[in-house]
């Protein structure tokens, strides 16, 4: 039977997921049009700079700041050195992060181990009747809704965000009117890395730390970066929202392994019939909405 | 007189500006490693002639992914889907029919499953107007799908036939390759697979170079170039890509097919993202607007791999993911089409220089 508490907890676990593995892979997306392949891995570097810096006795949340400075500080490197290189090929760059990718994790594997020992889950749990659901899992969930509104504000209502637009629309434009892009474009890369890296500090007590676990989040990301559609931060929300609904319900009905097949299978749907992704369909529908009025 | 230009017609099929080598000393050159290549096994062991052979079935898989990004310009990351799916129903079938009849059958219907497969992710991507990244992402994660599902396959409710899909531990007793009729009949081992895979490999080579450089060769390579334009000039483009995209899927089909039964065994490593990624760094590092250079990079490659891996190194996928790295930064084209270029031009400078010193032209015709 499905109960209805679990299914809203249930909701919240993969509406945060989905939104945490996709926020960083989506703005990249979006504002540069490159598809970094190294996203799992930066991930997984968030998440032992995070495990690492908590078993040498740091405080949680600072070992968390850790995480995330390390995978910013890692994106720093990656744009100078390569995606820089290849904005006018984008396949190209896909290449090149994918391999990178792969020797990240081999090189963590060697340096590190097959795994490290891990943050116990914080916190505790949400007593409810005879049921209970992780407190840091669904604490996760608001924190994914911080972040989009974060991301939102960044990009919207700064200086740096309309420039980093601006960019993104038109760059010859944007130079011309005395923007330095490649600026726009490296802060633009390193702030995806960042939020990669909140993904795998946020998760590092929740998951096994272990070089392969990058790989754990990119379904998810790329199903709803490609679901999504153009407007990244509006259609990752949507995505979200769909996919972890679809996810949470046949979750709670069938198992994980069911609730993923489902969610597949709405993401399918959906490329299929709406080719220009959930965010293409809102703003369809609010362009029709004001030529009638 | 008329032997000469039936040699040249049937030489003239092959060639084109798509494909490097066209010239008789490229040709001439191809026949002696060719000879090599099938002298090998009598100078060595059934064991290497076998670990070669797993080479050549790799080289196949890379083909296959030439055709389909190098020269249609399609990055597909799941040439390992249809491989797998091919390896996995050639074991189905024949732990079923445990007969050479069952084995002649498999081979086909395993074929025609990765065809399938192909035929219909093609479909819903192209004739969806998916272009781009996202058939790379799409392609991506239909692997990494494969994987969990097939993952998850332990238990006994998941049996197909006799056949036990085994999760993880995956599907052992897969039988080796036999072809034959009635009581006669040729089982395919050691040294004998090392030739099939060979004569295969060299198939599937010339059968891409006739593809290539045929009229439809050519739209190909004009859907990579311009799409817009090659949809202009009446091509639909969507059939082209969905055509090529299958053919590579049978292709990648029919290696997996040789790997279930060069392993006599068969597991989801197949569909793993480091897996997806090997067919993606031969082509890159071989040059994948060439036929030759993805096969001469997957055989290098791997016999690279597997000597770090001999000696008990852990840094064999870190070179290769560097080495990748650096040829997409260095020489995007690729080895093998760059060392041709430099080959080609030394041999135009020495003809000159002859030309030069004798005062009378040469007739011997340039290669491309």
């Amino acid at each position: 039977m499905v109960n209805g508490v679990n299914l809203f907890f249930q909701f919240l676990d993969s509406f945060g997921f989905i939104v945490l593995s996709a926020i960083g892979l989506a703005i990249i997306f979006g504002m540069m049009g490159v598809i970094n392949l190294a996203h799992g891995e930066l991930i997984m570097i968030g998440a032992y700079g995070t495990t690492l810096s908590f078993n040498a006795g740091a405080p949680l949340l600072l070992a968390m700041a850790v995480g995330v400075i390390s995978a910013a500080a890692a994106g720093l490197v990656i744009e100078r050195t390569i995606v820089k290189r290849l904005y006018q090929r984008p396949l190209d760059s896909m290449v090149a992060t994918w391999a990178l990718g792969l020797a990240m994790t081999q090189m963590v594997r060697i340096i590190f181990g097959n795994s490290l020992s891990g943050i116990g889950l914080p916190l505790g749990a949400i007593q409810y009747g005879q049921f209970s659901y992780s407190m840091y899992r669904t604490l996760l969930s608001v924190v994914a809704l911080v972040v989009l509104l974060g991301a939102y504000v960044v990009f919207t209502r700064t200086e740096f965000g309309i420039r980093a637009r601006a960019t993104i629309q038109d760059d010859d434009t944007a130079r011309a009117m005395g923007i330095d892009t490649d600026r726009m474009y490296t802060a633009t890369f390193v702030i995806g890395c960042a939020l990669a890296g909140l993904t795998g500090a946020l998760y590092a007590p929740a998951l096994a730390v272990v070089p392969g676990m990058g790989s754990s989040f990119l379904v998810e990301a790329f199903v709803a970066v490609v679901t999504g559609g153009t407007s990244v931060l509006l259609g990752t929300t949507l995505a979200a929202g769909v996919l972890g609904t679809a996810n949470a319900f046949f979750t709670n009905l069938y198992g994980t392994f069911i609730g993923q097949v489902a969610m597949l299978i709405v993401a399918i749907l959906i490329l299929r019939f709406l080719p220009t992704g959930l965010s293409g369909v809102v703003e369809t529908v609010r362009g029709q909405m004001e030529r009638e009025s | 007189m008329s032997e000469h230009s039936l040699i040249d017609r049937f030489r003239g099929r092959f060639e084109g500006p798509n494909t490097i080598g066209n010239s008789r000393g490229f040709w001439v050159g191809f026949a002696v490693a060719l000879a090599v290549a099938f002298a090998y096994p009598i100078f060595v062991s059934n064991y290497q002639a076998g670990n070669l052979a797993l080479f050549l079935i790799y080289a196949i898989l890379a083909l296959s992914l030439s055709v389909v990004w190098g020269y249609s310009g399609v990055l597909s990351f799941g040439q390992v889907v249809f491989f797998g799916f091919a390896g996995y129903t050639f074991g189905i079938v024949t732990l079923n029919i445990q007969s050479t009849v069952g084995i002649m059958m498999a081979i086909p219907i395993a074929v025609g499953v990765a065809t399938l497969v192909a035929f219909t992710l093609g479909y819903f991507m192209f004739y969806g107007k998916v272009t781009g990244v996202f058939v790379a992402i799409i392609t991506l994660v239909s692997t990494i799908v494969l994987q969990t599902f097939m993952a998850q396959t332990a238990g006994s409710e998941w049996a197909i036939g006799k056949a036990q899909l085994g999760g993880f531990n995956g599907m052992p007793g897969i039988p080796n390759i036999a072809l034959g009729v009635g009581e006669t009949s040729v089982a395919f081992s050691g040294k004998l697979f090392y030739w099939l895979c060979l004569v295969l490999l060299v198939l599937s080579y010339f059968g891409l170079r006739a593809l290539t450089n045929g009229r439809f060769g050519y739209a190909m390579v004009g859907v990579r170039e311009d799409e817009d334009r090659v949809e202009m000039l009446g091509y639909d483009i969507r059939k082209v890509k969905l055509t090529v995209f299958t053919v590579g899927g049978a292709i990648a089909g029919l290696a997996g097919v040789l790997y279930a039964a060069w392993g006599n065994y068969i597991d989801p490593t197949v569909f793993s993202l480091t897996f997806a990624t090997f067919p993606v760094i031969w082509v890159t590092v071989g040059g994948r607007e060439s036929l030759l250079g993805a096969v001469l990079a997957t055989v290098s490659l791997e016999w690279f791999r597997q000597q770090l891996a001999i000696t008990g190194s852990e840094y064999a996928l870190v070179v290769v993911g560097l080495l990748l790295l650096v040829v997409v930064l260095v020489l995007p084209d690729g080895i093998v089409p760059y060392v041709h270029e430099k080959a080609v031009s030394a041999y135009r400078e020495y003809n000159d220089e002859v030309d030069r010193s004798v005062g009378s032209s040469t007739e011997e015709e340039i290669p491309e």
